[in-house]
Order: C-alpha cells, then structure tokens, then sequence
C-alpha cells in the first residue's frame, strides 16, 4: 500500500486527512458507464438535460476503466457477461465503487434462469443497490447520493474488520 | 532577439510549469492507494481476455497494393493535363500518351502474372 494508508491510528491529523481526500473523490466521482440492457436508458437520462445531474456533481462519464472511480452496472448481466464484468472492474484504479443500477443488477430481477447472473455482487463486489424496473433517474440520483455519503465515511486510518465485515477503527 | 532578459520570464514560466508538474504527480505517487495485480495491469480491451500479443508480425501484403496504387493513381495524374492539352500537343501527344500506357500496360501484366492482384495466395 501507500504511504499513508491503514499506518496510523484515527485523530485528528488522520480526520482532516480524510475529509480532504473524500472531499476530493466524492467531488470528482467519474463513473464507468457498463449498460448492459435497459437500465441504461435511465442511466443516460441522468446525465442528459432534462435531470443533469451528473456534471452538477463533477462527474463526467468515461469508457474507460483506468480513469473512472465507480461503475455504474445498469442493466441484466448474463454469465457470458460476467467475466467481462470482473474483468472490467479489475482494471478499474483503486478506490473504486460499484453501484448496482435496477433490480437485474441486483437480484437477477425478472429473469430468475440459467443464463442471468442473481444479483452482480456474486462477481464483484457492490456498495450501492438501486432498485426498480428500470430505476427512474430520481432513484438512480439518490443512488450516487448514498455513494457519496458512503465515500465520506472513508478513512485511511488503521481499521479492522468486525465480525459483520464492516470497518471499524483499530 | 534584442535582449536576453526578455526571455528570463519564459524560463521561469518554464520553470513553474516544469516543477509544479514533478510535485503534483510526486505527490500522488506518495498518497494514492497503490495495489497493482495482475488482472490489473492487464491492457484494457473492453473486458474481453486478450488474443495474441501486440507485437506480432502482420502480413506486407497491403504493401503490394499501395504500390500499384500509386503507379495507376500516376497514370491518372499523368492523363488530366494530356486531356486538358490535347489539342496543342497533336499526333505527338497521342503517341507520346499511348507509348505511356503501354510501358504500364507491361508492368501491369507482369504484376498480375506475378500474383501480386491476388489477395489470398
């Protein structure tokens, strides 16, 4: 790791730290657009005019894995997609954030077959779940909202995890 | 240049530039999580596993087209301004012009005996 990362006990130095470096990506989250069906209609319009929201926020689309901070996977992904999927967010920099756009991401959705992966984070793994068929932009808005908020409660402090996988101060 | 110190102020721009640079990318290779693995470092191909490697030798046959390419785009070149001067250049000119397509004319029978026409041989 880093020079600074998981080195020292939380404080004072370690809280301003944070707070300058979640500022820093919550402020300039640029996400990976990885539509793979319909979701990604929705996930367009909130980009576009009429919800604008994306450039609001200094987000600005990318298609590419190495300069984007969080996926955005909106849509059905099949097996056959799922290698791509991982792979994708393998190459992604770190840190990095997924957000699960509509229900297929999350559960499989309408398609409970052999083909559909059952929700995305059997492959990698989500921070965000957005739900609906398609989710409106409203609801995908309030998504990177609660990614944001998540982001602030980063830290580069030492942390452990507790027995519920969630990080907590050493 | 009249005056040497004209140019101080485009060194130390220079300067400026030169060093705010190394200090902005010294500084995130000092603080940015760095946690390089192999499925990261691969080249970005769209999420697909890559097939064969960059570097690998691709067939000159392209080449052999360019070439015809440019000895027929000459020919070309050459026949506008014989249209264009027909009239004041006479039988002189039309010979001329004919004992020209006929030199390519050999050299394009003896591209097509040679294969070079064909794409797949």
């Amino acid at each position: 790791m880093a020079l600074i990362n998981d080195r020292f006990k939380p404080g004072l130095i370690t809280t301003t730290v944070d707070f300058l470096f979640n500022w820093a990506r919550t402020s300039s989250l640029w996400p990976l657009i990885l539509g793979t069906a319909c979701c990604a209609i929705e996930t367009m319009a909130v980009g576009i005019s009429r919800y604008d929201f994306l450039e609001r926020y200094g987000m600005l689309y990318r298609f590419s894995p190495r300069q984007s901070d969080v996926m955005l996977v909106s849509g059905t992904v099949t097996y056959k997609m799922a290698n791509v999927v991982r792979t994708i967010y393998d190459q992604m920099a770190e840190p990095r954030w997924v957000i699960a756009m509509g229900n297929c991401a999350t559960s499989g959705g309408p398609f409970p077959t052999y083909a559909t992966v059952q929700g995305i984070d059997e492959i990698v793994p989500v921070d965000i779940y957005v739900p609906g068929c398609p989710p409106t932009p409203e609801a995908q808005s309030f998504g990177i909202l609660k990614l944001m908020e998540k982001i602030k409660r980063d830290t580069i402090a030492k942390t452990t995890v507790d027995v519920e996988g969630r990080k907590v101060a050493a | 240049m009249q005056n040497p110190s004209d140019y101080v102020s485009i060194g130390i721009f220079a300067l400026i530039v030169g060093g705010l640079g190394i200090v902005i990318v010294t500084l995130g290779a000092l603080f940015r999580p760095k946690n390089p693995y192999a499925e990261k470092l691969t080249p970005y191909e769209s999420g697909m596993p890559q097939i064969g490697s960059a570097q690998q030798r691709y067939t000159v046959r392209y080449y052999l087209v360019a070439m015809l390419f440019v000895v027929f785009d000459i020919e070309a070149v050459f026949l506008y301004p014989w249209a264009v001067a027909f009239n004041a250049l006479g039988w002189f000119g039309l010979v001329e012009m004919f004992l020209f397509i006929a030199l390519l004319l050999v050299g394009y029978a003896y591209a097509w005996r040679k294969g070079a026409l064909d794409w797949i041989s």
